[in-house]
């Protein structure tokens, strides 16, 4: 009980109310999409065309859509393919660029130089576009998809990674270890990428926003995720629906998007350490003022030399 | 003479600015410390102590060229390999830095600290590790080690981290300490608390100790051999009994002239005029020369050896003279 307080406290203070706010919602979302065969009111793919287009009622909370399939049962298994696509491409990117990162800052030289300019070169190509490449080249798929993002969001996290981890380099308790006889592999992951972990899981959180909606504009293209599976970006495709005036079937998956997006965008920030913007926190009394100064002041744990 | 466990010869160390030029750090550096022996390196900042103890452990700075020899119980250790290196900064020496706060890792908890290199490179099992570790801050004078090893940096003082530093040394047990003005960063009392255990613990295990520091009396107190450093060379090279009644070289006598002195009173302290160069600075004569009360004209031209003198070694081309001179007129 303590320590379930205390944890609480703990994010309460990292994330602030905003983060907070995202945070549950991210958790429902989250617990929603493990959970939706129990969750779930209707087998999402159970189609029954004398409900085509229902509106919402008692049998179909959110309504149904053109061929009778259970809109809400939908959206909830949709948070799968929704969440398992872009925690993949993160996945794959932390996977890979990490450790590039970590080689880039600790050895500095040439090393950093071929290593950096490798990133800005990736960097400077479209995610999107990569993918599209791909999908021309393997056929369209979640695999293709996710592959050719991955690469593309390398970049993304390892420049951040390496920025901070080049900081760390140059801090004395690294000679210190070094001349305790640690070789390079002990201190970069068990010291420096500990120290720079609110750095890389921020930065992780909003890519993960961000490969979010780009999978969902290549499953609205089709090239992703392919229908009949549930997937917000599939649904929000749904032209048919639109043109025919049942708006809700393409506002619910797109607002879904949004509200995750933002959602980890918000969490993201707070974690690496950024306060929130000024029209977000409570009014305080003046007094308050000076005790929020030297809050700011406070350098978070990953940027501390 | 038994063998020396250090032995520097002719150490330079070069290094490449960005705009393409080389700057000498450090000018032919000889030194040997014999096993259990006790030696101060003293100077200003920018006379090259540090980068004496950093080219000591191979902790040179990017562009670094060093030449000469550095010699730890007769292997070179300029030459070793990444694994010989890596067992001789564990096994073999041990650092104290200046700033402790600065030395540790923030966000690990001093047990952590402590064992990690028992546990990684030794294969001590991590109960083990904890308890001796706990025992070795005992031994530096910290009350309640238990509870110590579960705080974190942060939560203690300056004095305790360095003191914890100390422990971390001794917990590995190496033969030499380098000691890179330990006490600097702490205040007057804490500072002889600090100096004690770290010769006592030296004098118990017989370990050789570099004690770095631009403190010339607290060197002759924990010392029995002192070298005087002005712009990355050695001037002066003394046992630390004579040094202060015979100093020879002229930058010593303006160091031991500059101490306030508990005999007389209210009296103006000499200071050294001008500011102390580093190596590159310096022109093709003397490096002391443009500060010496003695400097003559040749003196700024050609550039003296380190001679032996008196009981020691002394890189002064007007030693006799000066040497003459004061013992005339204190006669």
């Amino acid at each position: 009980m303590n320590r379930t307080k205390k944890l609480w406290q703990r994010a309460n203070t990292t994330l602030g109310r905003s983060g907070m706010l995202a945070g549950g919602f991210l958790l429902v979302v989250l617990l929603a999409a493990v959970l939706a065969p129990l969750v779930a009111p209707a087998d999402p793919n159970q189609s029954s065309l004398l409900d085509s287009y229902a509106g919402p009622s008692g049998a179909h909370l959110l309504g149904a859509d053109g061929i009778g399939r259970d809109l809400l049962s939908r959206l909830i298994f949709g948070a799968r393919t929704s969440l398992l696509g872009p925690a993949l491409v993160v996945g794959v990117s932390l996977l890979l660029g990490i450790p590039l990162a970590l080689l880039a800052s600790w050895y500095g030289g040439w090393v950093d130089g071929v290593i950096a300019r490798v990133f800005d070169l990736v960097y400077a190509l479209p995610g999107l576009l990569l993918a599209v490449l791909t999908v021309a080249l393997f056929g369209p798929g979640l695999t293709p998809a996710v592959v050719a993002l991955s690469i593309a969001y390398i970049p993304f996290l390892a420049r951040i990674v390496r920025a901070a981890a080049r900081q760390q380099r140059v801090s004395p308790y690294v000679d210190a270890l070094a001349v305790q006889g640690f070789g390079v592999l002990r201190i970069t992951v068990r010291h420096i990428l500990r120290n720079i972990v609110p750095v890389v899981v921020g930065q992780a959180a909003i890519a993960f926003g961000y490969a979010l909606l780009d999978l969902a504009s290549l499953s609205y293209l089709g090239l992703a995720v392919q229908a009949p599976t549930p997937d917000w970006g599939v649904m929000v495709s749904d032209s048919d629906a639109l043109l025919k005036g049942y708006w809700l079937q393409v506002l619910a998956p797109g607002v879904l998007i949004v509200l995750t997006v933002l959602a980890l965008t918000v969490v993201g920030a707070r974690i690496s350490g950024e306060k929130p913007p000024g029209y977000l926190r409570r009014r305080r009394p003046a007094g308050a003022a000076l005790k929020d100064r030297a809050e700011n002041d406070r350098t978070p744990v990953g940027a501390a030399a | 003479m038994t063998a020396p466990l250090l032995e520097l010869a002719g150490l330079t160390v070069d290094i490449t600015t960005e705009d393409g030029g080389t700057r000498t750090l450090l000018d032919g550096i000889d030194l040997s410390l014999a096993p259990g022996e006790a030696l101060g390196l003293v100077g200003e900042s920018g006379s090259g102590k540090s980068m004496t103890m950093r080219a000591v452990t191979r902790l040179l700075p990017r562009g670094a060229a060093v030449s000469g020899a550095v010699r730890y119980d007769g292997a070179e250790v300029l030459a070793m390999d990444a694994g010989a290196l890596r067992r001789y900064r564990d096994r073999e020496v041990g650092l104290v830095f200046q700033d402790p706060r600065a030395h540790v890792n923030p966000t690990r908890r001093i047990g952590a600290f402590l064992i990690e290199a028992l546990v990684r490179n030794r294969g001590v099992g991590k109960r083990e590790a904890l308890a001796r570790a706990a025992a070795v801050l005992a031994e530096v004078g910290i009350d309640d080690p238990q509870r110590r090893l579960r705080q974190y940096p942060h939560e203690v003082s300056g004095g305790m981290l360095q003191r914890v530093m100390i422990a971390s040394v001794l917990l590995a047990e190496p033969r030499l300490i380098l000691a890179d003005e330990p006490t600097t960063a702490l205040d007057v009392t804490i500072q002889r608390e600090v100096v004690g255990i770290l010769d006592r613990l030296r004098r118990e295990r017989g370990m050789g100790m570099v004690f770095i520091t631009h403190d010339l009396d607290l060197a002759l107190a924990v010392c029995g051999r002192v070298a005087v450093m002005y712009a990355g060379r050695i001037v002066e090279l003394r046992s630390a009994d004579t040094l202060h009644e015979r100093a020879a070289h002229p930058y010593t006598l303006g160091l031991l002239g500059s101490r306030p002195s508990i005999d007389e009173r209210a009296q103006r302290l000499t200071a050294i005029p001008g500011r102390p160069v580093s190596a590159f600075e310096s022109g093709p004569g003397c490096a002391f020369a443009p500060r010496c009360g003695f400097a003559t004209a040749q003196c700024e031209t050609t550039p003296p050896a380190l001679a032996e003198f008196d009981d020691g070694l002394v890189r002064c081309s007007r030693v006799e003279e000066i040497h003459a001179a004061r013992t005339e007129a204190t006669a």
